[in-house]
C-alpha cells in the first residue's frame, strides 16, 4: 500500500511537471500577449508590465522562475484581474464550482446507475429500450441547448425557479440537472452493458443456488462487480464536473472556475491558466488514484499495484 | 487469418437488420442530401438579410426568420454543411494520427510505446477544451499564411473553418491511439504475425498489410463515434465564438443565437428549437450507427 502511494506519488508529480511545462509554452507561443489591447501600449508602460508580472526575460528565464514559485506555493497574480492573486480567484469560484459539481455528480452516478440496472435486468423489454433511447438522446443534447431549454420551461413559462444566478439552494437545480444530463446517460450504458455480463457469471448461479432473494442478488452481489467500469469513469468525471462547465456557467450567470478556463486563454492569463489546469490535475490524478483503491473494494481479487 | 475485429464481409448487412440502425442510416442520408441539395431547390441565400425580422414559422420561411431577417431553413442548412464538413474531416485526421501512433507504440513496444502512452497521459490530464482552442492559436497564423499563397488566396475566407478542421483533429485522436495500441499487444503475439516476420516482411508491411486490416472493425465503429464527438466540439467552440465566424454558420453559432434571443416578454423558440433539433438528430443518428456497428462486431 505505501509503496503504491509513493510510485503514484511520483507520478503524479511527474504529469503535474509536464502539464505544467506545456501549457505554459503553448500559451506563450500564441501570437498575442496578457496586454496586447487593440490600441498599443507605448513600449516603455508594456515593458514596466512585463516586469511587475515577471514576463520580461527570455522565454526560459520566465519558465524558471514560475516553476519555482509554484514549487514554493506561490500561483503569482492574475494578468487579467488586476492586483488579484490566482490563489484568490480560485478560492472564490471553487467553491461554487464544487457544490454545483458535487451535486450534478451524485444526481448523475444515482440515476445512471439505476437506470442502468433496470435495463439490464429487463433486457430485451420495453423498458431498456426506452431507458436506452432516451440515454442516447440525452448524449446528443449538449448542455448548451438542454440549459437554454430548460430556463424556457421551468424558469419562464412555469417560472417555479430562478433563471440564474447564485442566491437560492433553488438556483442549483437547473444548472445541477443540465450538468448531469450527458453524465447519466453515459453512466446508464455503462451499467447496462456491465451488468448484462456479469449476470451471467457463475457466482451469481451460487448465489442463486442459495436461495437468496432476486433483489439482493441483483443489487448486492452483481451490482458490485459490475459497477468496476463505471467507477472508472466516475474519476474523470468527477474532476470535470467538480472545477465546473464555462457553458452551465454562462447560461445561468454563475460566478464559477469553469468560465476561467477559456477565458484565461483569450486574455493570455498565463498564470490563471497555470492556475486552472494544476487544480484540474491534481484532482484528476486524485479520483483516479480513488477509482482504483474503490476497485479492491469492489473486487478482492485485485491487489494495488502501480 | 481474419481476427474477429477486422471488417468482415457482412458486417454491414447484419448490422442493417437492426431497425434502428436502418433508421440512422436513412436519416443521415436524409440530412446530408437535405444539406447539399435542398439549397440548389429552394434558391434561398443564408445570408440574405431583409427588413422581415424574428418571424415564426410560416409557408414562406418554413424554420421562421432570424435577428436580420435571414431564412432560419437555409441557416440550417448551410451549417449543416459546414458541421458536417468539420465533423467528418476532422475525424478523419484523428483517424490518421490515433491509428498511427497506437500501430506504432504497439507494435514497437519498450521505449518508444512508453514515451507515445506518456504523452497521451499528459493530453488528456489537459482539458480538451484548453488544447483544442491553444492548438487552434497555433495552427492559424501558419495556415493564414499558405491559404494567402494558395490559389491567390481564394480560400482565406474559410481558415476559421480550416483551423477548427486541424485543430480538432489535432486533439481528439487520443482514445483511438489507446484503443489501436490496446488491440495491437494483443494481436501482434498470434502466430500469423510471427510468421510474416519470419517470412523477413518489412516492418511496415506487418503494420499496414497484416495489422491494419485486422483492426478496421474496431476502427470505423471508434470512426463513427468521433464523428459526433467532433461536431459537438466543434458546436461547442462556435457556441462560444471561437469556432466558425458570422456570416458563415454552424449549428453551434445558430444555437449561441438562438439561446440569446430567448427572453421572457417574446420567446423567438424556433431560433433555438429548429437547430437543436437538427444538431440532435444527426448526433444521435450517429450515435445509434456506431453502438449497432459494435454489437454487429461483437456477435
Amino acid at each position: 500500500m505505501f509503496g503504491f502511494l509513493a510510485r503514484r506519488l511520483t507520478a503524479l508529480l511527474g504529469v503535474l511537471l509536464c502539464v505544467l511545462t506545456l501549457t505554459f509554452f503553448l500559451i506563450r507561443m500564441a501570437p498575442g500577449g496578457p496586454f496586447a489591447r487593440e490600441r498599443k501600449l507605448p513600449p516603455a508602460i508594456e515593458q514596466q508590465l512585463l516586469a511587475k508580472y515577471r514576463l520580461d526575460g527570455t522565454l526560459w528565464q520566465q519558465y524558471s522562475e514560475y516553476m519555482s514559485d509554484v514549487l514554493k506555493g506561490d500561483l503569482r497574480l492574475s494578468t487579467k484581474y488586476r492586483d488579484r492573486s490566482v490563489r484568490e480567484l480560485l478560492a472564490q469560484s471553487l467553491p461554487v464550482s464544487a457544490a454545483l459539481g458535487g451535486t450534478a455528480f451524485l444526481l448523475a452516478t444515482l440515476l445512471g446507475v439505476w437506470l442502468g440496472s433496470i435495463a439490464a435486468i429487463r433486457h430485451g423489454t420495453l423498458p431498456d429500450a426506452l431507458a436506452m433511447l432516451g440515454a442516447l438522446a440525452l448524449i446528443s443534447i449538449p448542455t448548451f441547448v438542454a440549459g437554454p431549454l430548460l430556463v424556457l420551461c421551468f424558469a419562464l413559462q412555469l417560472g417555479c425557479l430562478p433563471v440564474g444566478g447564485w442566491n437560492a439552494p433553488t438556483s442549483l437545480v437547473l444548472p445541477a440537472i443540465t450538468l448531469a444530463g450527458p453524465a447519466v446517460a453515459a453512466i446508464a450504458r455503462l451499467t447496462r452493458t456491465s451488468l448484462l455480463e456479469t449476470l451471467q457469471a457463475p457466482f451469481l448461479r451460487t448465489a442463486r443456488a442459495k436461495g437468496l432473494a432476486e433483489n439482493r442478488i441483483v443489487y448486492v452481489h452483481a451490482l458490485k462487480v459490475a459497477l468496476l467500469p463505471v467507477v472508472s469513469y466516475l474519476g474523470p468525471l468527477a474532476a470535470q464536473l467538480l472545477t465546473g462547465s464555462i457553458v452551465v456557467e454562462s447560461v445561468f450567470n454563475l460566478p464559477g472556475t469553469g468560465s476561467f478556463f477559456v477565458n484565461a486563454i483569450l486574455n493570455r492569463d498565463v498564470f490563471l491558466l497555470g492556475g486552472v489546469v494544476l487544480v484540474y490535475c491534481v484532482l484528476l490524478m486524485v479520483m483516479n488514484l480513488l477509482v482504483d483503491v474503490t476497485y479492491t473494494w469492489l473486487d478482492p481479487r485485485i491487489r494495488l499495484e502501480a | 487469418m481474419k481476427h474477429p475485429n477486422s471488417l468482415r464481409p457482412g458486417l454491414f448487412r447484419r448490422m442493417l437488420k437492426k431497425p434502428a440502425a436502418l433508421i440512422s442510416v436513412f436519416l443521415l442520408l436524409a440530412i446530408v442530401s437535405a444539406a447539399l441539395f435542398l439549397p440548389v431547390f429552394l434558391g434561398s441565400d443564408p445570408h440574405l438579410t431583409s427588413a422581415k425580422t424574428f418571424l415564426p414559422p410560416s409557408l414562406e420561411h418554413p424554420f421562421g426568420t432570424d435577428l436580420n431577417g435571414r431564412d432560419l431553413l437555409a441557416r440550417t442548412l448551410e451549417g449543416a454543411r459546414i458541421s458536417l464538413l468539420v465533423g467528418c474531416t476532422g475525424a478523419a485526421v484523428s483517424l490518421v494520427i490515433g491509428t498511427g501512433v497506437g500501430l506504432v507504440a504497439g507494435y514497437a513496444g519498450g521505449r518508444v510505446d512508453a514515451l507515445l502512452m506518456r504523452a497521451v497521459d499528459v493530453l488528456y490530464a489537459i482539458p480538451r477544451l484548453i488544447l483544442i482552442i491553444l492548438a487552434g492559436f497555433l495552427i492559424d497564423p501558419w495556415l493564414q499564411k499558405n491559404l494567402a499563397s494558395f490559389q491567390e488566396g481564394r480560400w482565406v475566407g474559410y481558415s476559421k473553418i480550416g483551423i477548427l478542421i486541424l485543430a480538432l483533429g489535432c486533439i481528439e485522436w487520443l482514445t483511438m491511439a489507446r484503443i489501436v495500441r490496446g488491440q495491437v499487444l494483443s494481436l501482434k503475439t498470434l502466430p500469423f504475425v510471427e510468421a510474416a516476420r519470419v517470412l523477413g516482411q518489412s516492418r511496415w508491411n506487418i503494420l499496414l498489410r497484416h495489422l491494419l486490416p485486422n483492426l478496421s472493425g474496431v476502427i470505423v465503429v471508434y470512426l463513427t463515434l468521433t464523428v459526433p464527438a467532433v461536431i459537438l466540439d466543434e458546436s461547442f467552440l462556435s457556441f462560444l465564438g471561437l469556432g466558425v465566424q458570422a456570416p458563415q454558420a454552424s449549428w453551434g453559432t445558430l444555437l449561441s443565437d438562438g439561446a440569446t434571443a430567448l427572453n421572457p416578454v417574446r420567446s423567438h423558440w424556433w431560433l433555438l428549437l429548429f437547430p437543436a433539433t437538427a444538431m440532435s438528430l444527426t448526433l444521435l443518428a450517429l450515435n445509434f450507427l456506431g453502438d449497432a456497428l459494435r454489437d454487429s462486431l461483437a456477435e
